[in-house]
């Protein structure tokens, strides 16, 4: 008789009402830690290391763009004093040369942009000037780029037309080992 | 009329919340997936500096971060005030990012390796000085893909 009974329950159904809010709590919970905070920057590749000097004596003088950053955060660009915010024009006022000025670079394939900073630099103040000089080529390869194929220069493009861009306008930043005058102790 | 009549005198059916848990387990699922636990509590103060020409980093679990700030408040009586290197969970020396950087390799396939990125988060305040350390171990690390962690922008430079 009892035994009838037990198989009677077992029919019944298991009430999943509760379900959702079982759901829901692990649901908070994942809403609570979460965070999509999504990483952002900009994207460097660093020289690979070498005990030798790089011999930059043999470079002709208009062909490179120095940059200086002094420990109070003030800006020399080929020996004048400057501003970050005319640093994105005159770079590429320089490698492009449109009225070919025989002080700025031959062309675009041989223009170096070299960047010297102190130990006592800001940080805040190095960024916004490599981002200063990485905007001024990334304007030019999207100008570039529209002119040829259309569209802005984006890591979505065929890697051959990317590498076509990249060829005409190489990226050559160096950045030298920096000065040590201001460097909190 | 009769129309109206007929329809008022039924009762509108109750809607069925049976699906209702599956909504909440697509949510849930979303939430779980998108989700990256926080592993390292920071013990610096890290404000990345604002730029315009960023890239996103797509794949997290190729990415190692280095962070360079000045030790919070709670942490100053251990650490004092001067710039400090934070990796993983706890404040470390230049020359820790070495094995650092190892014990993140091996985790990884072979294959995906050449792919890491190391992630510099610095505050905007510290000095060049203890950045240029970092670089130039990382270097000669053979770590050469590297990423300055750095904020959105929208208003001009000066």
């Amino acid at each position: 008789m009892a035994k009838t009974k037990t198989r009677d329950r077992m029919n019944n159904e298991i009430n999943a009402g509760s379900m959702a809010d079982i759901a829901f709590l692990l649901l908070i919970f994942f809403l609570v830690t979460t965070t999509i905070a999504e990483d952002k920057g900009i994207l460097v590749k660093l020289p690979p290391w070498s005990d030798e000097e790089p011999d930059i004596t043999k470079l002709k003088e208009r062909n490179v763009f120095s940059v200086l950053v002094n420990a109070q955060n003030q800006l020399l660009v080929r020996e004048e004093p400057a501003r970050i915010g005319e640093l994105r024009e005159r770079a590429k006022e320089f490698i492009m040369n449109p009225s070919n000025r025989s002080d700025l670079a031959e062309g675009p394939k041989n223009a170096i942009i070299s960047l010297k900073n102190d130990r006592g630099t800001d940080y805040d103040t190095y960024l916004a000037v490599y981002n200063e000089l990485k905007g001024a080529y990334d304007d030019l390869w999207n100008e570039l780029s529209q002119r040829r194929y259309g569209q802005p220069y984006s890591e979505e493009m065929p890697f051959a037309q990317r590498k076509a861009i990249r060829d005409e306008i190489p990226m050559v930043l160096s950045e030298a080992e920096p000065t040590n005058f201001g460097e909190e102790q | 009329m009769a129309k109206f009549s007929k329809k008022r005198g039924k009762s509108s059916p109750a809607i069925s919340t049976a699906s209702l848990p599956d909504i909440i387990f697509m949510l849930l699922f979303f939430f779980m997936m998108v989700t990256v636990l926080r592993d390292s509590d920071l013990k610096l103060s890290v404000n990345t500096p604002e730029a315009t020409q960023l890239t996103k980093l797509d794949e997290k679990s190729l990415v190692n971060y280095i962070y360079v700030g000045r030790p919070t408040q709670q942490y100053q009586a251990v650490y004092g005030t001067s710039p400090r290197i934070q990796l993983g969970d706890k404040i470390s020396t230049v020359d820790d990012i070495p094995l650092f950087l190892e014990q993140h390799k091996v985790k990884l396939p072979e294959a995906k390796r050449t792919r890491i990125t190391s992630s510099l988060r610095v505050d905007g305040e510290v000095t060049m000085g203890i950045v240029q350390d970092v670089k130039t171990k990382l270097r000669k690390s053979n770590q050469l893909k590297i990423n300055y962690s750095a904020g959105k922008r929208t208003d001009a430079l000066d």
